[in-house]
């Protein structure tokens, strides 16, 4: 463990919430421009969250609170996991187990709209994760490690020999953001079939929780986007983060763009990009090896 | 008998017991017909008498550095004149319950499966004059999944049947007979395992199909009788492949052992009797297309679930293929294994989705796990078969820790299906906690599953099997959804419902808590699991030793995950989050009636709710998947089977 290492984690750790919320405040004056609003000023998030710390909490039940915490906890180790370097299947592993719990928070309050988000969000969830697998695997096979310490190190841009891992991890994080039109399991818009999902049932505090756990978790997504056009050369990560803005910028693009689908409809169009981009390009990679 | 090294001289001993003493308790216990104490202490002793035995023997082995020193010659007139009786006795039985109950094609199975055998074994024709006997590391390892989870089972079935028949009057309580039966599988669980002959293995081989085939048509209804056949014919037809196997080996190649087989590597022609003996692994271990027979299973009692699954029947395929998997690495078997396998794992999970009664998707997952298991082993390569042993045990431990509970929770409940253990942490707590770990154990991230399909990832990138990553990533996503759709309903809270009562007897918790411990304390020490148990493992078949598999960084960081799962929930208690929260009732659009199962609507009247988990039948349904996916890998097996086998004449 070196001292990057560290510095890189801990910066992760403090920073990763304000810029994530300044993220959510940008894509809510971008979605605001689009529809001929003005919209909030852009730290907004950090305001609404901050009024959420408080209120006073109501719960459901003590457990959810449980669930909510650890989801919370476990997203940060899993994006500091990635900062300071670690494994990337293990980040994709600890990924999906944080993921886990906040739906177990919205199945144990027993509420049909949070249940309803649950086995969307489980859904939502089974769509993305072969490819959040295979973009590690990806990486494996361009640079080969599995260690982001490693990846940063490449001489050439990972990009240029995983491009279709590339558009399917953008795709599916038309999922993670939760952005339309598969924003199944919560919806960021009032007065919908199911309210607000996944989060109905938590409030005060629990709701800040998951607002900044997701916030940490844009982070990582961003940094996921931009391992694949970090290299050795100090100059990649400008590069890296252009291509955030522009990943960034094209999901408030098709969230404004697009109605939500049926779950049907978004469990065989995901499984298809997947299939088509990423598989592909995963044939070719192996036939070139 | 001759031994090298006196110092442990007490191990063949041991092996001898371990192989008959099991048979001497069925038939105490086949005497003991009333669930009396004395019928319980019997077991228990008699049980822990052979966990101790095996344990003793398998540390043994794994301790001694060297264990070519474990293989013994034996005068095996005696033991092959007793294994060429319980051939015919075994054929007789299927004969005569085949025409009892009118099923014939059972006959020919069992016929051509043992009539050649026979005749090689009586005309001299059989290679005499090798080792009979081999405890090596992978025997060992085996040997405490057998020693440990399945006398754990069978001390778990001696409560069990009590209260089965207690909600079952209608079938005729023949406990002892079951229970009986139990022993005879161990007992021919280490009899296979112990044996480096192929002609012991397939008697064995041939026990646990028959021994299956009588539990699971215990209750005797048409549905429990029709199943049992179907297990029987599946498995007698792999046997026919073993057969076949061990003819060509015997009379063609003049081999008579398992272990010149797995050596003999180069040899082009020993790939005709792996490619048999892997298809009698696919029967065993209920991969498609012949994964309905283990699906039949479970209309017996739960202990031949926990027993079928986890601790022996399926796990002896893998076993097999594990075994021969050095001699798999780069040929067509070994591909159209690993495509089976992959295939498997991936279609089961989904089928797994669409199944709501609880031992049904324990069933799935068990032939999808098995399916990956046989794709690791498929691969032939180092990394695959560390994999695959891993997977082995980490599966066995869950899934008998799975089924028991299910078990458990059926006799409270009076149903097994996942809809109705909604809310199981209100009604059954203690319950609902085991069963919490055995199902993150299956699935969640640094649980020992978990680290074995990672490791699996890892060596299909390596050997550069595309269509196994694709289909192991899929299929990850598929098993995600379906357990923890299951984890979901458990952990549902609900207002207003009580506790049931918790009639888990102290014997079914001997079982249960060890099994629970063991998940927990096996996240922390596969690191030591691969350092002592899989590495002689690789050494004795590859004669290669692997980096690690999971490196240093990982493992500590895996570490630091299990110690945070465990701490948050005490931390929690202790800095009482959440208790000053104003408590209130979930929001349902309505007024909640205060049950969270009514709720008032704008006219004013109650009506009730209910939300039930999603199960996609119109997309993955048995109906629509099932076949296709039977008919798709009875195809590769037969492509499989007439290139390989065929090419060879």
């Amino acid at each position: 463990m070196t001292v990057a290492m560290i510095v890189r984690a801990l910066l992760y750790i403090l920073l990763a919430p304000f810029i994530g919320a300044l993220l959510s405040g940008v894509d809510r004056v971008f979605s605001a421009r689009m529809q001929g609003r003005v919209g909030p000023p852009i730290i907004q998030p950090l305001y609404d969250v901050n009024k959420l710390l408080h209120k006073q909490t109501t719960v459901v039940n003590s457990i959810q609170v449980l669930f909510v915490t650890v989801y919370l906890v476990f997203t940060i180790f899993t994006g500091t996991l990635f900062f300071a370097g670690g494994d990337m299947l293990l980040v994709f592993f600890a990924l999906s187990m944080s993921e886990v719990m906040l739906v177990l928070a919205a199945f144990s309050t027993n509420g049909p709209y949070s249940i309803m988000g649950a086995q969307r969000e489980l859904l939502q969830m089974m769509c993305y994760e072969p490819m959040t697998l295979l973009v590690a695997i990806g990486f494996y096979y361009a640079n080969g490690s599995f260690m982001v310490n490693d990846l940063m190190k490449a001489e050439l841009p990972a990009i240029a020999q995983i491009p279709g891992f590339f558009i399917g991890f953008a795709f599916i994080l038309i999922i993670k953001l939760r952005k339309s039109p598969f924003d199944l399991s919560t919806s960021h818009h009032m007065h919908q079939e199911m309210v607000k999902g996944l989060t109905t049932d938590l409030s005060g505090h629990n709701l800040a929780f998951v607002e900044i756990a997701e916030w940490y978790d844009t982070v990582l997504m961003m940094g996921i986007v931009g391992m694949f056009f970090v290299t050795s050369n100090p100059i990649s990560y400008l590069w890296a983060v252009i291509a955030c803005a522009v990943v960034f910028f094209l999901e408030t693009l098709i969230d404004n763009l697009f109605p939500r689908v049926k779950y049907k409809t978004m469990l065989i169009v995901t499984w298809s990009v997947i299939l088509v981009f990423a598989g592909t390009n995963l044939l070719i990679l192996n036939v070139l090896k | 008998m001759y031994v090298k090294g006196a110092n442990t001289l007490a191990i063949p001993t041991l092996v001898n017991f371990l192989i008959i003493f099991p048979f001497v308790m069925a038939i105490i216990i086949g005497l003991l017909r009333e669930a009396t104490p004395l019928r319980s202490a019997v077991i228990i002793l008699g049980g822990f008498t052979i966990m101790i035995s095996a344990v003793y023997v398998a540390v043994n082995v794994l301790m001694s550095g060297d264990t070519s020193q474990f293989m013994y010659l034996e005068e095996t007139h005696i033991p092959d004149t007793l294994v060429i009786c319980g051939e015919v006795f075994l054929m007789g039985l299927v004969c005569f319950l085949s025409i009892k109950y009118k099923k014939y094609y059972a006959i020919l199975f069992s016929l051509i499966g043992t009539i050649p055998v026979l005749w090689m074994d009586l005309s001299g024709k059989v290679v005499e004059g090798n080792t009979h006997v081999r405890i090596d590391t992978f025997a060992a390892v085996m040997y405490l999944i057998v020693g440990i989870v399945g006398i754990l089972i069978c001390i778990y079935a001696s409560g069990y049947m009590k209260d089965y028949h207690h909600h079952h009057t209608d079938v005729e309580d023949r406990s002892n007979y079951f229970l009986a039966l139990m022993f005879v599988f161990l007992g021919a669980m280490f009899g296979l395992i112990s044996s480096d002959n192929l002609g012991w293995i397939y008697f064995f081989w041939e026990i646990t199909s028959v021994c299956s085939f009588l539990m699971i048509g215990y209750t005797r209804t048409q549905e429990a009788v029709d199943n049992s056949f179907r297990a029987l014919w599946m498995n007698l037809l792999g046997g026919c492949g073993f057969a076949a196997g061990l003819l060509y080996c015997n009379i063609e190649l003049g081999i008579s052992n398992l272990s010149q087989v797995t050596e003999a590597g180069a040899n082009s022609l020993v790939i005709v009797p792996v490619t048999l003996f892997a298809f009698a692994a696919l029967t065993k271990s209920a991969q498609f297309p012949f994964s309905r027979w283990l699906l039949g299973a479970m209309v017996a009692p739960t202990p031949s679930s926990a027993l079928l699954h986890s601790a022996t029947m399926v796990k002896i395929g893998v076993y097999m293929l594990i075994r021969v998997a050095p001699v798999m690495y780069g040929t067509l078997t070994g591909v159209m294994i690993t495509v089976i396998g992959g295939f498997t794992f991936f279609a089961a999970s989904l089928l797994a989705i669409t199944v709501s009664d609880g031992k049904k998707v324990l069933a799935y997952s068990t032939i999808s796990n098995l399916g990956l298991i046989t794709a690791c082993a498929g691969t032939g390569t180092t990394e695959g078969v560390w994999a695959a042993v891993m997977l082995v045990m980490f599966h066995a431990v869950s899934k008998s820790l799975l089924f028991q509970t299910v078990g458990d929770i059926e006799n409270c409940m009076h149903s097994r299906d996942i809809e109705d253990m909604h809310g199981l942490i209100i009604k059954l707590p203690r319950l609902a906690f085991i069963m919490i770990i055995g199902i993150c154990g299956m699935f969640m991230a640094p649980f020992g599953m978990l680290v074995s399909k990672w490791a699996a990832l890892k060596s299909f990138v390596d050997s550069g099997s595309v269509w196994l990553v694709l289909f192991l990533v899929f299929g990850s996503g598929s098993t995600l959804f379906y357990w923890a759709k299951w984890l979901g309903k458990i952990c549902t809270v609900i207002h207003q419902s009580f506790e049931l009562e918790d009639i888990t007897p102290k014997s079914e918790m001997v079982s249960i808590l060890p099994l629970t411990v063991m998940i927990v304390v096996m996240c922390f020490a596969f690191p030591w699991m691969s350092g002592h148990m899989i590495q002689p493992i690789l050494d004795e078949a590859f004669h290669t030793n692997i980096p690690d598999v999971i490196g240093g960084s990982d493992v500590i960081i895996m570490m630091i995950m299990v110690t945070m799962i465990f701490l948050i929930p005490i931390a929690s208690r202790f800095l009482s989050l959440g208790k000053n929260s104003k408590m209130t009732m979930s929001y349902v659009a309505g007024v909640n009636a205060g049950d969270d199962r009514h709720y008032i609507d704008s006219f004013g009247k109650e009506r009730a709710l209910y939300m039930s988990n999603w199960y996609m039948e119109d997309m993955f349904g048995e109906k629509k998947l099932l076949w296709p996916c039977i008919w798709i890998a009875t195809i590769l097996v037969l492509v499989m089977l007439i290139v390989v086998v065929g090419g060879a004449f």
